[in-house]
C-alpha cells in the first residue's frame, strides 16, 4: 500500500505546486512509483510546472464521473518513467469533486503507487479539504512571513480535525517545508527565522528551500527543479527533503549568509 | 527622521513573531467553537425584541481582543418612533 501525502498551505502562492513537482520527481528518481494528483480544479497548474500541459486528455473529474479510466487519465513523465501525473480539470469547478469519488481514485492509486502526492488548492474550503481528506502525511508549505504562518496554523488545525485519519483517531504525520527562505534577510532580522516558524507551528521541519531564481527558471521550462538542475541549492534542498519524507534521518542545515562588509561596518546583528 | 535613523536598524522579525504568538494562541482556543460574537448578537437581539422593536442594523456587537483582557462593545440604537408603540402596548 502506497503512502498518500498532501501538499498544502492555506495561503496561495507559497509554492505548493512547485514543491509537489520537485518532491514527487525527487522520490520518483529513486525508482519509487509516484503519482502527482492536481486537486486545483478550475485552476490547474501542475501540468504546466511538469511540462505536460499539451499531453492532457482526461482529468481527475473525468475519472470520478466515469467518463475516463484512471489509466487513461494518468500521464507518464517523459524524463522519469516511474513518475505519473493526474491533472485537474480546467473547465469544471471544485463542486465536480465528490468525497466518495475522490476516495475511490485515491484507493486505486494507493494500490498501484508507492507515493501519491496530492497538490492542494489554496484556501480552506472544499477543494483543500478533499485534497487532505485521505492523506497519511501532510507537507505544509510555509513562507517565513506572518500571513503564511498564520494560514499554515489554520491548515494544521484542519489536518487534525477533518482528515479521515483524524476522524478515526489516528495521527496524520505533518511536516513543515519552509520555502522562499532568504538567508540574508533572516540574518538581518527582517524575516521570521526557522526557529520562529517551528516554535510557532510546533511541527517538525522537512526542509528549507532557499529563495532561488533557478526555481523560476525550472517552472519556465516546465521541469521540476530536482530534474532539470539537481545540483543547484534549491534542488539539493528538495532532494534532501524528499529523503527525509522517505524516513531518512538527515539533519537540516539552515542556509547561512556571510555578513557583508557593510553589515559589519554598521554593526548589524543577526537576530 | 534623522540621519542617524538611517543607520539604526530595527529588526522586524521579533515583532512578527510576537504578534503571531498572541494571535495564534487566541485562534487555537476559539477553533471549533461557534462564533461568540454572532451568538451574543443573536441573543441580545432576542432579549431586546421582547420589549422594543428594532432593526438588526441598530445593534452593533464587537469584540476587541487583548493579551490579558478583551472588551465587548455593544451598541444599541433605539429609534424613538419604534419604541413608543410597543411601550404603550406593554
Amino acid at each position: 500500500m502506497g503512502k498518500v501525502v498532501v501538499v498544502t498551505s492555506g495561503k496561495g502562492g507559497v509554492g505548493k505546486t512547485t514543491s509537489t513537482a520537485a518532491l514527487g520527481a525527487a522520490v520518483a528518481k529513486t525508482g519509487k512509483k509516484v503519482a502527482l494528483v492536481d486537486f486545483d480544479v478550475g485552476l490547474r497548474n501542475l501540468d504546466l510546472i511538469m511540462g505536460a500541459e499539451r499531453r492532457v486528455v482526461f482529468d481527475l473529474v473525468n475519472v470520478i464521473q466515469g467518463t475516463a479510466k484512471l489509466s487513461q487519465a494518468l500521464i507518464r513523465d517523459k524524463r522519469v518513467d516511474t513518475l505519473f501525473l493526474l491533472p485537474a480539470s480546467q473547465t469544471r469547478d471544485k463542486d465536480a469533486l465528490t468525497e466518495d469519488g475522490v476516495g475511490e481514485v485515491i484507493d486505486k492509486l494507493r494500490s498501484v503507487f508507492d507515493y501519491v502526492f496530492c497538490d492542494s488548492p489554496a484556501g480552506i474550503e472544499r477543494g483543500a479539504q478533499l485534497a487532505m481528506r485521505f492523506a497519511d502525511e501532510a507537507v505544509i508549505v510555509t513562507n517565513p512571513e506572518v500571513s503564511s504562518v498564520r494560514d499554515s496554523d489554520r491548515i494544521i488545525g484542519l489536518l487534525d480535525a477533518r482528515t479521515m485519519r483524524a476522524e478515526q483517531g489516528e495521527q496524520i504525520a505533518k511536516h513543515v517545508l519552509v520555502t522562499r527562505y532568504d538567508a540574508a534577510r533572516a540574518a538581518r532580522g527582517e524575516m521570521l527565522s526557522i526557529d520562529d516558524v517551528l516554535e510557532i507551528l510546533s511541527v517538525p521541519l522537512l526542509g528549507i528551500i532557499p529563495e532561488s531564481q533557478d526555481v523560476l527558471r525550472a517552472s519556465n521550462l516546465g521541469s521540476p527543479v530536482t530534474l532539470s538542475e539537481p545540483l543547484n541549492n534549491a534542488a539539493k534542498a528538495y532532494l534532501e527533503a524528499a529523503r527525509r519524507l522517505e524516513g531518512e534521518d538527515l539533519p537540516v542545515v539552515v542556509p547561512f549568509e556571510r555578513k557583508g562588509f557593510l553589515d559589519r561596518l554598521l554593526g548589524r546583528r543577526a537576530a | 527622521m534623522s540621519i542617524l535613523d538611517l543607520f539604526k536598524r530595527r529588526t522586524s522579525a521579533p515583532v512578527a513573531r510576537e504578534r503571531l504568538q498572541v494571535l495564534l494562541a487566541y485562534e487555537r482556543r476559539s477553533r471549533g467553537q461557534p462564533d461568540l460574537v454572532s451568538i451574543l448578537r443573536e441573543e441580545i437581539m432576542a432579549v431586546i425584541a421582547k420589549h422594543v422593536q428594532i432593526d438588526q442594523d441598530y445593534l452593533q456587537v464587537s469584540m476587541d481582543r487583548g493579551e490579558t483582557m478583551s472588551t465587548l462593545e455593544i451598541d444599541i440604537q433605539i429609534p424613538n418612533k419604534s419604541a413608543v408603540p410597543l411601550a404603550m402596548a406593554g
